[in-house]
C-alpha cells in the first residue's frame, strides 16, 4: 500500500474580526519583527484554541492544530467533528484554496475537490454549456469533457432540459447536473464535502452509489466529510473525528462516530444544565441503572428513572426517546400522565421505566424524555437532557443493523426433525467478518 | 523505504511557496478554462441584452461625440491636422481596452470571492481570460474605427495608414500586458486594503488625462513633455494613431521604453498576485 496523501504537522490560524483598515501598521510591525528580525510572528503566537462558544481574548485562532495524518491508497474516509471543529479548513487546504500557516500535505495523485457542487455554473448558460465550463474549472480538459459529455446526461438524468439555461432548472435538477459532471473526474483523490445534502432521495442514493464504486472499485482515495452520520458510517472506512483544531480520534468509522455522538450527548448534557434553571417546569436527573451514564450488555433489560419538578403541570404527555449514532430514533414511547396516575404535578415527582431486553445493536445511544403539556398555567414542551447508553457486546464494521438479536437457527432433515443447530438462548459470537 | 517512498509526491502544499514560482505551466495545462471563462463572458453579455453587441458601439461613438465638441470646437485643442472625429476615435478606442483591462481585472478576487473559495485553478487564468474577453470588445469597437476611416476617406481624407500597421498586434499586446500587470497590482491590494478600489476608477480617468488621448504629444508644452513621456500609455497611442492615421511621434526608442515598462509591471504583478492567491480567501 502506498500513502496517497501525508499530512505533517499541519496548522492554520485565522484572524477573527474585521480584517482592512486599521492593519497596516499590524502588517509593518508583522512584516519588520519576521522579516527584519527574524523572530516568531507574534500575532501567532496569541492563538489560542478554536472554540465558538467562548470568547476569545485575542484576534487569532487555530482552526486546525498540528495535525499529523497518512492517508493509503484506496481509503475511504470520513472526517467528522461540530460546527467549527476544523473539518471545511481541512479540506480547503487539501483542496488549494487556502494555504497553511504552518506545516505540508504531500499529495500522490490528481486531486478533485467538491467543496460545493456546481461552482461557476452560469444562469445563462445552457445545462451543456455549463458542464463543459464547470468540468474546465474541476480541471477537465475540454476533450475529457467531450467524451465523457453523453455519459454526465445520461448520469444526471435530464436529458429533456439540457439545452435550456440553468436558471429555469428546478434547484433539484441544478445539483443533479452538477453532481454528474463532479462525478465523472478522473483523479486519484477525491475530497467531499456535505455535498449529499440536497437532492432528493432516489439520487441522492445514486450518489452514495457512485462514490462507494469510486472507493471500491477504481482504488481511488476518497476524503468525505458530513455531518449526516449513517451516510459516513455506510461509506467510510476509516474516521477521524476532529475537535476544536485538533484530531479527537483516528481508526475505524464505527468507533469514530460512537466517539462523536458520546461528544455531542456530553455537550448537550452541559447545555442543558445551563438554560434549565429559570423554568419553573423541568424534566430531568434521567439516570440509567442508577447511574448518569450506562453501560448495558446486549440483551439486557434495563431502569431509566426521571424527576419531574414543576408548580402546576396539567395532564402532561410524556415520550422516552432513544436515538442511534446516526441520529435515527430506536425508540420514541408515548405515555399519557393520566395513564399512569400523574395527572396533576406540583413539586416533584420521580418517575421510574421498566424497558425490556431490546436488544439493540452495541454502539453508543442517546437517551433523554419530552413532555408536553396542553393546557394548565404551565402549558408547554421540555426536554430533558440526553444521557449516554452504551450497549456493550461484541461487534464489528460489519455489523450495521439496528437490531442484534440471538435468533435460532436450525436444518430440518429429510425426515422432518429438526437438528440440534443454534438455541436462540445460546449467547452468540457476532464478531466475524460478512 | 521510507525515505524512497518520501520523495515522489506529485504536489506538495506548503505555507511558503517560491516568490518566483509563477506556475505558468500550470495556466498552460488549464489553457481550455481560459477559453471556457471567454466563452461565458461573451455569451453571456449578449444573452442579457436585446442590441448585444451593438452596445460595444454606442459607448465610444457617443464619447467621440463629445469629445469632439468639448474639446475640439469649445476648447479647441489641436488634433495634428487630423479630422477631430477620427483623431478622438482612435485615442478612445486603444484607451478604452487598456482601460478596461485594468478596471476588470483590478476586482478580480473579489469578483470571484465565490468561486476561488471553493475550487483550485491557477487564480491567474481568470485576469488572463478577462483580457482575453476584451480584446473581442476591442475588436468590435475596431470595426467602428474602420467605418468611421473609411467614411472619412470618402469625404476628403485628410490621413494616412502608414507601414507601421504592421506594428498593430505588437501594441496590442504591449496594451493588454501593462493593463493586465496594473490590474494584477490593484487586485492584490485591494483584497487587504479595500480602499484602494475606490481610486481605481478615478485614477484610470485621471491617468488618460496624463496620456495623449485628447491631444497630441506634439502640442504638449516642453516642460511638461517629459511627464507624458514617462507614461508608458503614451508611446502606445502615439504608435496606434501614427500607424493607422499617419500623425503622431512613432519612434522605436519610446515604444521600447514602453515594452521595458510593461513586462516590468506585469511580472512584478503577476508575482504579487500569485503571493495574495495563496490565502486571500481567508481575508476578503
Amino acid at each position: 500500500m502506498t500513502t496517497a496523501i501525508k499530512i505533517e504537522n499541519l496548522s492554520k490560524a485565522y484572524q477573527l474580526g474585521q480584517i482592512g483598515t486599521g492593519t497596516i501598521s499590524r502588517d509593518i510591525e508583522r512584516w519588520f519583527v519576521t522579516r527584519v528580525l527574524g523572530r516568531e510572528d507574534p500575532f501567532l503566537k496569541l492563538g489560542e484554541v478554536n472554540d465558538r462558544a467562548t470568547k476569545g481574548e485575542t484576534g487569532v485562532v487555530w482552526s486546525l492544530r498540528d495535525i499529523n495524518l497518512d492517508i493509503e491508497q484506496g481509503d475511504v474516509v470520513g472526517i467528522i467533528g461540530q460546527n467549527g471543529a476544523g473539518k471545511s479548513t481541512l479540506l480547503k487546504l487539501l483542496s488549494r484554496v487556502t494555504a497553511p500557516t504552518t506545516g505540508q500535505i504531500k499529495l500522490r495523485g490528481r486531486v478533485a475537490s467538491l467543496l460545493e457542487v456546481g461552482t461557476g455554473f452560469h444562469q445563462e448558460l445552457t445545462g451543456r454549456e455549463n458542464i463543459y465550463l464547470n468540468g474546465s474549472i474541476l480541471g477537465m480538459r475540454k476533450r475529457e469533457i467531450d467524451r465523457k459529455v453523453d455519459e454526465i446526461v445520461n448520469f444526471s438524468g435530464i436529458e429533456r432540459y439540457i439545452d435550456t439555461p440553468v436558471k429555469r432548472y428546478s434547484s433539484g435538477m441544478y445539483v443533479r447536473l452538477a453532481f454528474a459532471v463532479a462525478a465523472h473526474l478522473e483523479s486519484e483523490i477525491l475530497i467531499v464535502d456535505e455535498v449529499l445534502a440536497v437532492g432528493d432521495a432516489a439520487f441522492q442514493k445514486k450518489c452514495i452509489g457512485k462514490m462507494e464504486e469510486v472507493g471500491k472499485r477504481d482504488g481511488r482515495t476518497v476524503l468525505f466529510v458530513s455531518h449526516n452520520m449513517s451516510s459516513v458510517h455506510s461509506l467510510c472506512k476509516r474516521g477521524i473525528l476532529l475537535d476544536n483544531g485538533n484530531m479527537a480520534f483516528d481508526g475505524p468509522v464505527k468507533e469514530c462516530v460512537a466517539e462523536y455522538s458520546k461528544q455531542s450527548v456530553l455537550e448537550d448534557a452541559a447545555e442543558h444544565l445551563k438554560e434549565v434553571g429559570s423554568r419553573s417546569v423541568r424534566i430531568s436527573g434521567v439516570k440509567v441503572n442508577g447511574e448518569l451514564s450506562s453501560m448495558v450488555g446486549l440483551g439486557e433489560g434495563f431502569d431509566v428513572t426521571v424527576r419531574i419538578q414543576a408548580a402546576g403541570l396539567k395532564d402532561p404527555v410524556l415520550f422516552l426517546i432513544v436515538e442511534n449514532m446516526t441520529g435515527q430514533q430506536v425508540i420514541h414511547d408515548r405515555v399519557a400522565g393520566r395513564d399512569i396516575g400523574l395527572e396533576f404535578v406540583d413539586g416533584s415527582r420521580k418517575l421510574r421505566l421498566k424497558v425490556p431486553e431490546l436488544w439493540l445493536s452495541p454502539g453508543v445511544y442517546s437517551l433523554y424524555f419530552k413532555m408536553i403539556s396542553f393546557d394548565g398555567p404551565n402549558a408547554g414542551r421540555s426536554e430533558s437532557e440526553r444521557i449516554l447508553l452504551e450497549v456493550e457486546g461484541k461487534s464489528t464494521n460489519s455489523v450495521r443493523s439496528v437490531l442484534l438479536p440471538n435468533i435460532g437457527w436450525s436444518v430440518e432433515d429429510p425426515n422432518g426433525n429438526r437438528n440440534k443447530g443454534i438455541d436462540e438462548r445460546t449467547p452468540r459470537d457476532h464478531s466475524f467478518q460478512s | 523505504m521510507q525515505a524512497t517512498e518520501d520523495t515522489n509526491w506529485d504536489m506538495v502544499i506548503e505555507s511558503k511557496g517560491s516568490l518566483f514560482d509563477l506556475k505558468l505551466r500550470e495556466v498552460w495545462r488549464y489553457r481550455d478554462l481560459l477559453f471556457m471563462f471567454v466563452k461565458r463572458d461573451f455569451v453571456s453579455f449578449y444573452k442579457q441584452t436585446i442590441l448585444g453587441p451593438l452596445w460595444f458601439f454606442i459607448q465610444p461613438l457617443f464619447t467621440m461625440i463629445v469629445f469632439t465638441f468639448v474639446f475640439g470646437n469649445l476648447a479647441g485643442l489641436s488634433t495634428d491636422g487630423l479630422p477631430q472625429p477620427l483623431f478622438y476615435l482612435a485615442g478612445i478606442t486603444a484607451w478604452n481596452y487598456f482601460a478596461e483591462c485594468i478596471t476588470k481585472t483590478s476586482t478580480v478576487f473579489k469578483d470571484n470571492a465565490n468561486i476561488f473559495s471553493k475550487v483550485y485553478f491557477p487564480r491567474l487564468i481568470m485576469p488572463l481570460s478577462i483580457v482575453t474577453s476584451n480584446l473581442v470588445r476591442f475588436a468590435v469597437q475596431m470595426l467602428l474605427f474602420f467605418g468611421m476611416m473609411t467614411y472619412f476617406w470618402f469625404a476628403g481624407g485628410g490621413f494616412e495608414v502608414t507601414s507601421a500597421v504592421a506594428l498593430f498586434p505588437l501594441l496590442v499586446l504591449l496594451m493588454a500586458l501593462l493593463g493586465l500587470g496594473m490590474g494584477l497590482i490593484i487586485t492584490a491590494m485591494t483584497t487587504k486594503y479595500r480602499d484602494l478600489s475606490f481610486l481605481v476608477q478615478f485614477g484610470v480617468q485621471l491617468l488618460m488625462y496624463a496620456t495623449t488621448v485628447i491631444y497630441p504629444l506634439s502640442s504638449a508644452p516642453e516642460q511638461y513633455r517629459w511627464i507624458l513621456e514617462l507614461n508608458p500609455m503614451t508611446a502606445i497611442i502615439e504608435a496606434f494613431r501614427f500607424a493607422f492615421l499617419g500623425s503622431g511621434e512613432f519612434g522605436f526608442y519610446s515604444l521600447g521604453y514602453s515594452a521595458v515598462v510593461s513586462i516590468a509591471i506585469l511580472v512584478f504583478g503577476v508575482v504579487i498576485f500569485n503571493r495574495t492567491e495563496r490565502d486571500f480567501v481567508d481575508t476578503v
